[in-house]
Order: C-alpha cells, then structure tokens, then sequence
C-alpha cells in the first residue's frame, strides 16, 4: 500500500456527496423534528417557529400515529418468521442431493425479488379480488370460504404479509443457501457415524452451523420490514380503516400530502429509533446466545 | 443397498415435487400477468378465472403507449436508470478503490464512520434533502431524482471488498513506470474490477428502475414521471381494468426481468458481499 494524500481526492467526490445529500439531511431532518414547520413556513421561513419537543410529545397523543405504530409491528412480527421461514425451506430444499434443475428452481424462486414493487403489488390486486382473484378461486377449490382479502380491515394486513413473503423470500433463500453450501461435509459424516437421523442432522448440525447467518438476515429483513410503504399505497391506501397505515405512510400522508414536514420529520425519526433499538436488541440477544 | 436406495428415491419424488410447486407459486403471478395482459378487456373478470387468453390482443399495450401515455414514463425511466447507473459508478468505484488500495489520513475511520451509517433508514434524510432542492429550484426535475443515487455506502463497499485482492505489486509496476494515480486507475485498476463493476451497474440500475417513494416526492409533472409512479397513479383512476393494468405491469418488471436472467451471476455475487457485512 502505498501512502498518499493524492488517495484522498479518489474517495473525495463520493464523501461530499453523501454529506451533502446524506450526513446533513438527517441532522436537518432533527433540527426539522423540533419545529412547527408547516405549508405556511414553504412561502418563508419567517413563519417557522422552534417548538421543543412538541412534536414528539403530539405524537404519543395521536391515535393515527399508534395505529401505525400496531400496523408496523403486526406487519414485522407475522412478516419476518414467515419470511424467514419460507426462505429456509427453500433454501433446504434446494440444497438437498437429491434436486434435479436446481438452477432452474433457484431461478424461479429467486424472479419475484428483483422485480418492480409497484408492478408487482398492481397484480396482487387483483390476485387477492374477491370475486375473480385466483387466490379465492384455489380456496373455493379446497372448500374454504372466500375471502375479502383487501377489503376487510382483519385481512388485508395478512395480505400484505402473504404478498411481502412472496415477494422477497428468494432473497435471504440465496445467502442461507450459500451458508448451507458452506457447512463442511465431515460434520454430517460424524452424525451419521453416532447414527443421526435426518432429523436430527437438521437439528445438531445444519441449524446450529446456520445460526449466525439467520440471525443476520433476522436483522436485516426486520430492518426492511419496518420500512413498509409502497405495498399499502398502492394496495390499500392505509385502508379500509387505516388497518394497513404504516409509520413510513403516516410520515408521507404527514409530509407530502399536508405539508407537516417538522411532524413528519419527527414521525421518521421515531421510525428510526424503533429500528436502532429493535436490531440493537436482537445483536445483543444474538451474542449472548453465540456465548453460551 | 435396496433397502437404502427406496427411500432415497421417494423423498427424491418429494423433494423434487416440493420444489415444484414452491417454483410454480413463486412464478405464478409473473405468468399470470403476461397471460391477462394479452386478453381482450374484461376476459379475466370470470369464474373460474381464466388462465389462458381465448384470443391474443395487444390492444392494451397499444392503449398504454398511445392514449396513456406510459412509452413516456418507460422512456424516462430508461432514462433516469442509465444516468444514474453511470453517475454511481463513477462516485462509487473510485471511492472503493481508494477504501482499499490508497492510503490516506483517517482513512479507516471514515470507512468505519460509513458503515455506521448504514444503519440510518434513508427515508429519513428525505423531507431536508426535499426542502434542499426546493431553495436549488431541482424539484420536479430529473437532477433532483438522481441526486440521492450518486454516491451510496452499499456500493463503495461492494468495490472496496472486490478491490482489496488487487496485488500491491500491480499498482508499484504501474508507478515505477511513470504512471500518475489517474493514469494507473484508469489503465490497471479498471481493468480488474470489470467483474464488480457489472455487479454494482445491475444494482444501481434495478435499484433506481424500481424506486418509488423518492420519484414520487420529487416528481409532480405528469410528463416527467418515472414507470412506478406512473403505474401506480394508473392503478388507481383505472382499478377495473385488470387487462390494461397487466400490460402496464409487464411493461414495467419485464425489462429488470430480463436484465436479471442475462446477468444472474453478477446480482447473486452482490448479494453475497452485502451479506457478509455485519
């Protein structure tokens, strides 16, 4: 390696532009959250006031915003272990010596999470219609009663859940697979010398060995997951009844739609918090078990 | 070995079965929407839904680029990823490369300080970053959509793992030679990188196709808009036209499709480097 102020100037163009349009935003985005910022304040800032805590204080009262809150939460408690889960199966699947066209398979699987949230979201629409929606059409063939996906308050955010599963499970499927992969043979082969069952290689060898990648990608998918926006805004629209109204939603209706942008911006740094905090938790809890 | 290879056999059958059928429900949907999108208006509304168009039409693709107006939108958003594909590689791979190969004061810091921030959710640097471009009159332009996307932490680090197995010797010969820095980056270090710089193009270019919320934000002029903006707005004025609505989604996923199943080995290699991060 060779030292040189000149290596500067090769990283220089990209750090200015993420303090720029990054680092300094978001210290905005703080400064924001103490004020009463509003539509009047766009026409000049003369109109801006410095109110504290306010904002903060106003959300803990609102009813929307602890709505959203429940919403965020039902959507990342039922959204990451069925995520998660679904990902591992495939991935075990796939890895099994037994798969033929595994490629194939792991191509199909795999389409859903480079394609385009919005498009995407338009055809589970219609997947989920009630009358016409393929989804009831295979619930009819069992028997089952048909079901109001989107448009029953109790439903829709499980349908959201359903579409959020499908949509991004091939992504943790590939890296969990890839971990699978990496488990050196021996340890299979001394299970099966003490005679382990399938099962029970499962549950001493595959999963203890893969423990570390699923909590990472626990982590990240929990991350993701609290971020939710364009599946209600395209689906439901928060709706019926704001049961699918997400925090990233109420940040946006609060910013863009009435121009609340000092309670927006507080709105997002709740959002921001609740993400630090819960993945802090989860590092923690997922040390204290590697120690153990 | 009978007795052994009979249940290999079977939960071959399951395995594969399984796999199939996990397969089948994954691209259902996708193929369900390039079916719906050839049939003729207000086909697919029956019971039993279905699955194949009785007779193919393109009167909805025809539809959507002449009245609708999406060609637009599918030539901004064309538009909008390419320049963005190649303003992120120009701040990222120069960037990364410094990370790993160039030494320089606080280097390491800084790379620390970056990662560190990976933990901030962008969404929270959008109302200032809004507020910003308004005093710049970029609001509603396409400098503005772009202006997020130039540099991203995600992508110098995607360089700067790739960059790291560079030989030192590599870039002595090149300096011994009279090679300026500039002159070694673009003639040896380039060169080297071309697998990674693949990889963070098709990242950068599905990245900014399927953005939504920040087109959304920033764009307000209907001829400006982005294909998911477009789209959604579509999907709410004309929420009964299921035909129409596929034709708009298959415009939309079918080119990030492609460019996926024609460059999987570069996605996947991404994917991998961003996992190890933690």
């Amino acid at each position: 390696m060779i030292a040189s102020r000149r290596g500067f100037w090769f990283a220089a163009p990209a750090l200015l532009v993420i303090t720029l349009f990054f680092a300094g935003p978001v210290c905005g985005a703080f400064l924001l959250s103490l004020t009463d910022f509003d539509i009047y304040a766009l026409k000049g800032f003369e109109y801006l006031r410095f109110v504290g805590l306010r904002n903060y204080l106003e959300l803990l009262h609102t009813s929307r915003f602890w709505r959203a809150l429940g919403n965020t939460c039902y959507f990342v408690v039922l959204g990451v272990p069925l995520s998660l889960g679904a990902s591992l199966g495939a991935a075990l699947l796939l890895h099994s010596r037994l798969v033929r066209y595994k490629r194939l398979f792991r191509t199909a699987l795999f389409a859903p999470v480079v394609t385009t949230l919005v498009a995407v979201s338009v055809i589970w629409i219609y997947l989920l219609h009630t009358r016409y929606g393929l989804l009831n059409y295979l619930l009819s063939a069992l028997g089952a009663p048909s079901i109001d996906w989107l448009g029953d308050p109790a439903w829709a955010m499980p349908a959201i859940v359903l579409f959020a599963v499908w949509k991004n499970f091939g992504y943790n499927m590939v890296i969990l697979l890839a971990a699978l992969e990496s488990i050196p043979e021996t340890l299979y082969e001394a299970a099966r010398i003490d005679g382990a069952s399938p099962a029970q290689e499962l549950r001493y060898v595959t999963l203890p060995a893969l423990a570390p990648t699923l909590s990472l990608v626990g982590i990240l998918t929990m991350a993701g997951y609290f971020q939710l926006f364009a599946e209600p805004y395209v689906m439901t629209q928060g709706g019926p009844l704001g049961s699918t109204t997400s925090v990233l939603y109420l940040m946006y209706e609060e910013g863009f739609k009435w121009w609340n942008l000092g309670m927006a911006s507080a709105v997002a740094f709740v959002l921001f918090f609740l993400i630090f905090v819960v993945t802090r938790l989860q590092l923690w809890f997922a040390r204290r078990s590697e120690d153990t | 070995m009978t007795s052994r290879a009979r249940p290999a056999r079977v939960s071959g059958v399951l395995v594969n079965t399984a796999l199939v059928l996990a397969s089948l429900a994954s691209a259902c949907p996708l193929l369900w929407m390039l079916s719906v999108s050839f049939m003729a208006p207000g086909e697919s509304s029956h019971f039993p839904p279905p699955v194949l168009p009785s007779a193919v039409t393109l009167d909805n693709y025809r539809a959507l680029l002449s009245t609708l107006g999406l060609g637009k939108s599918f030539l901004n958003s064309l538009l909008v990823a390419s320049v963005s594909t190649l303003l992120s590689l120009c701040f990222n791979v120069t960037a990364g490369y410094a990370f790993a190969k160039l030494e320089f004061p606080g280097r390491d810091r800084l790379f620390r300080l970056l990662l560190g921030a990976l933990v901030i959710p962008g969404q929270v640097a959008m109302i200032p970053l809004f507020l910003l471009l308004k005093q710049l009159g970029l609001v509603n332009t396409y400098a503005g959509v772009l202006i997020p996307s130039l540099a991203s932490v995600f992508g110098i680090f995607l360089v700067r793992q790739y960059a790291r197995s560079i030989p030192d010797e590599l870039l002595e010969a090149a300096r011994i030679d009279g090679a300026g820095e500039f002159r070694t980056f673009v003639s040896v270090v380039l060169p080297t990188l071309t697998p990674i710089v693949v990889t963070l193009a098709l990242f950068s270019f599905l990245g900014s196709w399927n953005d939504f919320l920040w087109p959304l934000i920033v764009l307000s002029d209907d001829d400006l808009r982005t294909l998911p903006v477009a789209l959604a707005a579509l999907s709410r004025e004309h929420v009964q036209d299921r035909e129409l609505m596929m034709a708009g989604s298959v415009l939309t996923v079918l080119p990030v499709l492609v460019l996926f199943l024609s460059l999987q080995r570069y996605y996947l290699r991404g994917i991998f480097a961003g996992s190890v991060k933690g």
